[in-house]
């Protein structure tokens, strides 16, 4: 069998296993959501943190308590990083410096996880498990519930309710993620993860002496990791080392566990819509992108365009045998139309090309099918964007779900999309103009461009993934990727739930011919299309500056 | 405004009391869970699939190990010991920087640009050092002086990709079957051995892909190695 036809099969074998899971995972979720019934263990919890789960939320109300939620884990996170060297059960690593720290817990906290640091030789267990790995599962967790919240403005009418934010919360961590990721992490482990709390391991080698590595909670970290769209690897080669992906099985299975509830959180938005169909517009648009997006990646990977790569016979630099051209594609495809950031293969060593089309994927804003919730409201956001258009073509107040999309409407949408593009190119035509940031680059010319444009893509758009050639860990960097971050996460959370807000309480307008049908084909073409253009207008001068550049040369 | 101070510090307190109950949920019973299961369904995996030869530890089956001469004096790169079968380039592998007392393996990649060392579109004969052209050329010269034997000489266009080039955690514990195959001629000389002896053992070891489409098929370096010296011992 070629390895093109296999990795095409890889691709069908994934979509049938996702399609699978789609309704049953989607209701599920929808049920968690919606349902008045409180566990027990959960109604323990809700004691401990003082608040009524019932008591709903108004749209700054439920923005306060997101945001006073992450302060917390961003303090929380710096300190552990801060006490490591007086910390137990550390392996007796030093404490990470002020500006690593700071940079460390924002990304980690606003489901980036941008690294500036080698996992292996800087974070002890405590800091991995207790405090990196928290934040892989709560920011998840607060991604799913501003997605929700935004679901519940289009479906209430006449209300200023939003849910509680504590409530969805504790119930996406405690009945969604969990119990997935212990599932997953069991899986991995049965295939070769290493998962134990064990100091360094010194081993024997075949040649004589010795090698040590990290013992670690490896595989558990590992399923939230892509459960979540987190990408904060264990080890500093994140998923292309073998203790975290050892074989061609977990490699698709990690890409599944990615990619699950993403898209099944179409279904759950449609049935809290009370459409299913409407659901199914958003998964088609986002799987279209999704698929065209892996189809060119194979392509160009496939055809190893770039000189050192044609030198080679073949564009292996940078990926595992294990996995292979094709399985490498559909990972690196994966990990930036979501805002997931974890690498089975390192883009900076990619074709000229493919580099370009990983962070095309991330300049989208990672709604194909995009992170852990983030994706479902970063879609609405187009979808409204994209319903506005057709309103204009025709003439007509454009509407979307019962609701109309007004002056108020749009402009929060307009702020959302407006924000991360200005935060990405502002960020790095300062560090391109200022003396030292470009110092730090590894690559000269175009390919030396796009690392910078990367890091502060990835970094805006919450990824984390990077063109790993860049030092990211100088003061600049860190402090700015760090901002990036900040800004990138918080600032559109803030329309969305204004947004959500406004629409909820609106009066729903009844559905007339006039209508623009949005549950049809008709409407997704029309989406994919708006979503193209709107980022191909933004970043297409940076882009032809550095990936462009180097593709075509 | 005091009234919103107070506000502020409640919410405050209460987003901390979830972050240290959702902690312990996620990260104290959740690992703890995991590692349970884990060491007591799969111990030998869990801690890192420990592989024996002759009674002792060499290695684990996952991570790739470099298999080289001891280094003479005053040489900065160890020659490769030609009587192994030899694994891929690992030229973006590290040692800690920091936490110096242990030497640990940093693991990745190079993350040179697909067109690192290009003049005008291509690899020049001469690229400058330190380039992705340059690690290529000369990691293709090599092998193919170190695997032309007497009776069997390597083109340069037989190589594959896999042999010259890094892989993405500089620890790929496997080759390809076609680089196995090519350094066939020069483990059985070296070992004394018949060719057929050691194009069998490869063939044992070559791992297909699983379920016949996902990944690639590959050889396991130091599984390999340890069978071909228990097979050369019993000569």
């Amino acid at each position: 069998m070629s390895p093109v036809l296999a990795a095409v099969l890889q691709l069908l074998a994934l979509t049938g296993a996702l399609a699978l899971v789609y309704v049953p995972a989607g209701n599920y979720m929808a049920r968690v959501y919606s349902s008045p019934r409180h566990l027990r263990v959960e109604k323990w919890i809700y004691k401990a943190i003082g608040a009524d789960p019932d008591a709903e939320m108004t749209w700054p109300a439920y923005l306060r308590a997101v945001l006073a939620f992450s302060a917390v884990g961003v303090l929380f996170l710096y300190l552990l990083q801060r006490l490591q060297g007086v910390l137990p059960g550390s392996l007796g690593f030093s404490s990470v410096n002020p500006a690593q720290s700071f940079n460390t817990a924002v990304s980690f906290v606003t489901n980036t996880n941008w690294q500036s640091y080698y996992g292996e030789q800087t974070m002890g267990h405590v800091v991995q498990t207790a405090g990196l790995a928290v934040q892989n599962f709560v920011s998840a967790a607060v991604g799913i519930a501003v997605a929700v919240a935004l679901v519940r403005g289009f479906a209430r009418s006449r209300t200023g309710e939003l849910g509680n934010f504590w409530a969805d919360l504790v119930r996406g961590t405690l009945r969604i993620l969990v119990p997935m990721a212990a599932v997953a992490a069991v899986i991995l482990v049965a295939c070769g993860a290493i998962q134990n709390f064990s100091g360094i391991h010194e081993v024997g080698q075949f040649m004589g002496g010795s090698q040590q590595w990290n013992g670690g909670a490896v595989a558990s970290q590992e399923a939230i990791k892509e459960l979540g769209t987190n990408g904060g690897g264990y080890f500093n080669a994140n998923s292309a080392h073998p203790f975290e992906n050892p074989t061609p099985f977990t490699n698709l299975f990690e890409v599944f566990l990615i990619l699950v509830i993403p898209f099944s959180l179409t279904r759950t938005f449609g049935v809290l819509v009370g459409s299913v169909k409407q659901g199914y517009a958003i998964l088609a648009t986002m799987f279209t992108i999704w698929l065209g997006f892996t189809a060119l990646m194979m392509w160009t990977e496939f055809a190893h365009h770039g000189p050192a790569l044609q030198a080679a016979g073949g564009a292996m630099e940078g990926k595992e045998v294990r996995f292979g051209i094709g399985g490498s594609s559909i990972f690196a495809v994966t990990t930036t139309l979501t805002s997931t950031g974890a690498v089975d293969s390192f883009h900076s060593s990619f074709t000229g090309l493919g580099g370009g089309i990983t962070m095309l994927g991330m300049m989208l804003g990672e709604i194909a099918p995009g992170g852990t919730g983030s994706g479902l409201y970063g879609m609405l956001i187009m979808a409204v964007i994209a319903v506005f258009i057709a309103g204009l073509m025709v003439g007509r107040t454009p509407e979307y779900l019962g609701k109309k999309i007004g002056g108020r409407e749009m402009k929060l949408a307009a702020c959302y999309i407006l924000i991360t593009p200005a935060l990405v190119l502002v960020f790095t035509a300062a560090s391109m103009a200022l003396p030292t940031p470009p110092h730090s680059m590894l690559n000269s010319g175009a390919h030396g461009f796009s690392e910078v444009l990367y890091a502060f893509t990835s970094a805006a758009n919450n990824n984390g993934s990077a063109f790993a050639g860049l030092n990211a860990n100088t003061d600049w960097f860190n402090t700015m990727t760090g901002l990036a971050m900040l800004f990138g996460r918080f600032l559109p959370m803030i329309f969305v739930l204004a947004l959500a807000g406004s629409l909820a309480e609106q009066q729903p307008v009844p559905v007339t011919a006039g209508t623009l049908r949005t549950e049809k084909p008709l409407f997704t073409g029309l989406l994919v299309g708006a979503i193209l253009i709107i980022t191909g207008l933004t970043y297409f001068p940076a882009l032809a500056l550095g990936p462009l550049a180097e593709g075509l040369a | 405004m005091s009234n919103s101070v107070t506000n502020t510090a409640r919410l405050l307190g209460a987003a901390l009391r979830a972050l240290l109950v959702l902690t312990l949920v996620t990260g104290v019973v959740y690992p703890l869970v995991v590692t349970g299961v884990a060491q007591g369904l799969f111990p030998g995996k869990a801690n890192g699939s420990e592989i024996e030869a002759d009674g002792k530890v060499v290695g684990s089956s996952l991570i790739g190990q470099s298999y080289d001469l001891p280094p003479k004096k005053g040489q900065e790169t160890p020659e490769p010991d030609l009587k192994w079968f030899q694994g891929r380039p690992a030229n973006g592998l590290g040692a800690n920087s920091i936490n110096t007392r242990y030497g640990l393996i940093l693991s990745g990649a190079t993350n040179l640009a697909a067109d690192s060392g290009a003049v005008d579109g291509a690899c020049p004969a001469e690229p400058e050092d330190g380039t992705l052209c340059a690690q290529v050329l000369a990691a293709r010269a090599a092998v193919v002086k170190d695997n032309s034997v007497a009776g069997y000489t390597v083109e340069p266009s037989e190589v594959p990709a896999d042999a010259v080039t890094s892989s993405g955690s500089g620890l790929d514990p496997a080759v390809s079957p076609q680089y196995a195959a090519l350094q066939v001629h020069r483990v059985a000389a070296r070992n004394g051995l018949p060719v057929a002896a050691v194009e069998k053992l490869v063939e044992e070891h070559t791992q297909g892909r699983v379920l016949g489409f996902i990944g690639e098929p590959r050889v396991n370096v130091l599984e390999l190695n340890i069978a071909l010296k228990d097979l050369a011992a019993k000569r």
